[in-house]
């Protein structure tokens, strides 16, 4: 029962954590799916979000810590409407001079972005800490449920062992819920928006941009538009890691790693399909977590083990561009609905 | 007054490492002006040339080529030895990851090639982590001590003179090579317009084998240097390095090799001098706001003419 026990709570976390990297995975569709943006500083709009959060949610400095600002212990959505406001912002900044260039420019900008925060992150202490970064975050409801909980057990003293391990744990659940759920009311305003005159606008850019800008459609305008939801969206993202872990320091976003598997999450679940992106990032991270139990098995160091699995998911990717480039699930094609009447 | 003085031993520092940016930046410049896309893997090139150059140098020593340091310097024939076959052998690797998967992807787009150049950035970084950890590997672990040139009162290693010699000859034979020989010349005209060179006869498979080669060889020379002048080196060097490669070339204009020259030597005593006021881990952030400020002014770069 125990081993049960303990694989349940497992599924919870991988969901957890699968449905966080879901959240990335929309985002970045959006902008690379839809309107074909090359973004590759992700992780620096994901540590933009789960910060922001943290300062607008967690408490105020301790005695210890070396920054001087941020706690203000507001609600938890507060914290996430902000993390997506900042992370909006970081992108219009990166946008502007480099949208009306070719994609390699914006590419090579936004990893510089990424690079910079992360310094900013390590260098700047009276605002992140520094190195020992922010802890204590709160988890929305954790006190009311946890309350709850330790009630109910206490009024069962009776319950086996395992079920009372499973619902000692319920806060977990209750987590999963909340990213399943902002999961899912992304996914809807997503699949409207992506159908919307404004989806259209952005595909036919990915298509053809100077076709777009023929046909009157301010390019530029929408390119930024796009960048920055999707940045809003990656920061929700952060925003959802920082009050799960808790606790986050520059070292939980390692500038290429976190960006390249959303990369292949979504390059493997079909860019340019919401379904599929949030399909990669659950498969991708399925396999992730796969190889570590699998490279268990070997007599390798652990960051021997850390490189191969790293290894593994390069290869993947390569392989997915060179025999599957559109990934497990296709565009959609939905012709106009004027079309279909006259069919 | 105080940081005034500094100044002038920050544009040596400044010099050396600029060379290092320049001759990686040559590479991404002729991949993007031939193969038409950013090269993220360049940077993981450099550190690859940077730890075959190692394993070659354990080699030798381990087969009995002396390897007494060479005058002033601190490292002696074994090292250099290893060092030209180590830009071989980087270049053969290099030309390996062409024919299996860029050439494959080359029918598609550039930004699928750009995609799979992060792919192989970040596997070829970890097969070095894989084999030789994240820890750093030393060349030579001797301390060399600094001559100090009388009157200006500055101070640079040996080892610092021959890093920047290497820069200059490397740079002039790549000259040589674009300006004097048929070659070369195929790859210019191969970069104006590609369509138009293979309508004339140019053998453009040809021209993209020795894009690689080109750049394969300057980048395992970049990470070798690099490793002279660090002392050390690990599977991050290339990476490291990369975001100011990237700035280097873009404000030198992205496809103009000679653009990257220049660049590489502004970002690089940019870089340096900023050291001076304010904290030295934000130099690959100096970089990036140059390339910023040059993406709103000129985005074709100082010596580039068109997008």
């Amino acid at each position: 029962m125990d081993t049960i026990v303990g694989i349940i709570n497992y599924i919870v976390f991988f969901a957890i954590t699968a449905g966080t990297y879901g959240i990335l995975s929309l985002g970045l569709n959006i902008q690379w799916g839809y309107t074909g943006l090359f973004n590759i500083g992700i992780a620096g709009f994901y540590a933009v979000g789960a910060y922001t959060a943290a300062l607008v949610s967690g408490p105020p400095p301790g005695a210890w810590d070396g920054r001087i600002f941020g706690g203000f212990e507001l609600p938890f959505l507060v914290g996430l409407l902000a993390a997506a406001v900042v992370c909006g912002v970081v992108a219009l900044l990166v946008g502007i001079p480099t949208l009306r260039l070719r994609a390699d420019y914006l590419a090579i900008a936004t990893i510089g972005i990424a690079e910079t925060i992360r310094l900013v992150l390590k260098n700047e202490s009276w605002l992140t800490n520094g190195v020992w970064g922010l802890q204590q975050i709160p988890s929305p409801f954790y006190d009311p449920i946890h309350r709850g909980v330790a009630r109910f057990l206490g009024g069962h003293p009776d319950l086996s062992p395992w079920v009372h391990d499973l619902i000692f744990k319920s806060y977990n659940w209750f987590y999963l819920l909340l990213v399943l759920g902002i999961l899912f009311i992304l996914y809807l305003i997503m699949q409207r928006l992506v159908r919307s005159p404004w989806g259209r606008a952005v595909k036919a850019i990915r298509e053809d941009e100077d076709a777009a800008a023929m046909s009157g459609k301010n390019t530029f305008s929408f390119k930024i538009q796009a960048l920055v939801l999707g940045a809003m969206i990656m920061g929700i993202g952060g925003s959802l890691y920082a009050h799960y872990a808790r606790f986050i320091s520059p070292a939980s976003f390692k500038p290429l790693y976190g960006t390249f598997l959303v990369w292949v999450m979504l390059v493997l679940g079909g860019s340019g399909n919401n379904k599929g992106a949030i399909l990669g990032s659950f498969v991708v991270w399925g396999i992730w977590a796969g190889t570590d139990f699998l490279t268990g098995y070997f007599p390798f160091s652990a960051t021997q083990a850390a490189s191969l699995r790293i290894i593994i998911i390069a290869i993947l990717l390569e392989v997915i561009l060179l025999c599957r480039p559109q990934g497990l699930l296709q565009r959609e094609k939905r012709p106009p609905t004027i079309l279909k009447k006259k069919a | 007054m105080q940081i005034l003085s500094r100044i002038p031993q920050l544009l040596i520092y400044g010099v050396i490492s600029g060379s290092i940016l320049s001759l990686g930046g040559i590479g991404v410049s002729l991949t993007y002006s031939i193969l038409g896309f950013a090269n993220f893997a360049h940077g993981d090139f450099m550190a690859l040339g940077a730890y075959i150059a190692l394993g070659l140098f354990t080699l030798t020593a381990g087969l009995g080529i002396p390897s007494t340091p060479l005058g002033p310097l601190s490292f002696g024939f074994g090292f250099i030895l290893s060092f030209i076959l180590a830009m071989g052998l980087t270049a053969l690797t290099v030309v390996l990851i062409d024919r299996f998967l860029f050439k494959r992807l080359r029918h598609t787009s550039s930004i699928i090639l750009m995609m799979s150049s992060i792919g192989v950035a970040l596997g070829l970084r970890n097969v070095l982590q894989f084999f030789w950890g994240p820890q750093p590997h030393y060349y030579i672990e001797k301390i060399q001590l600094a001559i100090v040139i009388p009157g200006v009162g500055v101070r640079i290693k040996p080892d610092q003179v021959f890093i920047i010699i290497a820069a200059i000859v490397s740079v002039g034979l790549v000259h040589y090579f674009l300006q004097h020989t048929k070659m070369g010349k195929a790859m210019r005209a191969t970069a104006d317009n590609m369509a138009l060179a293979r309508v004339t006869g140019i053998n453009t498979e040809r021209v993209i084998l020795w894009t690689w080669v080109i750049g394969a060889t300057l980048a395992a020379t970049a990470g070798i240097l690099a490793g002279i002048e660090n002392k050390f080196i690990t599977p991050e060097l290339g990476w490291q390095m990369l975001l100011s490669i990237f700035a280097s070339v873009v404000l030198g204009g992205l496809g103009n090799p000679y653009g990257a020259i220049l660049g590489g030597m502004i970002i690089g005593l940019s870089e340096e001098v900023s050291t001076a006021f304010i904290s030295t881990g934000y130099k690959p952030a100096v970089a990036f706001i140059i390339m910023i400020i040059m993406l709103l002014i000129k985005p074709t770069g100082l010596l580039g003419k068109r997008r």
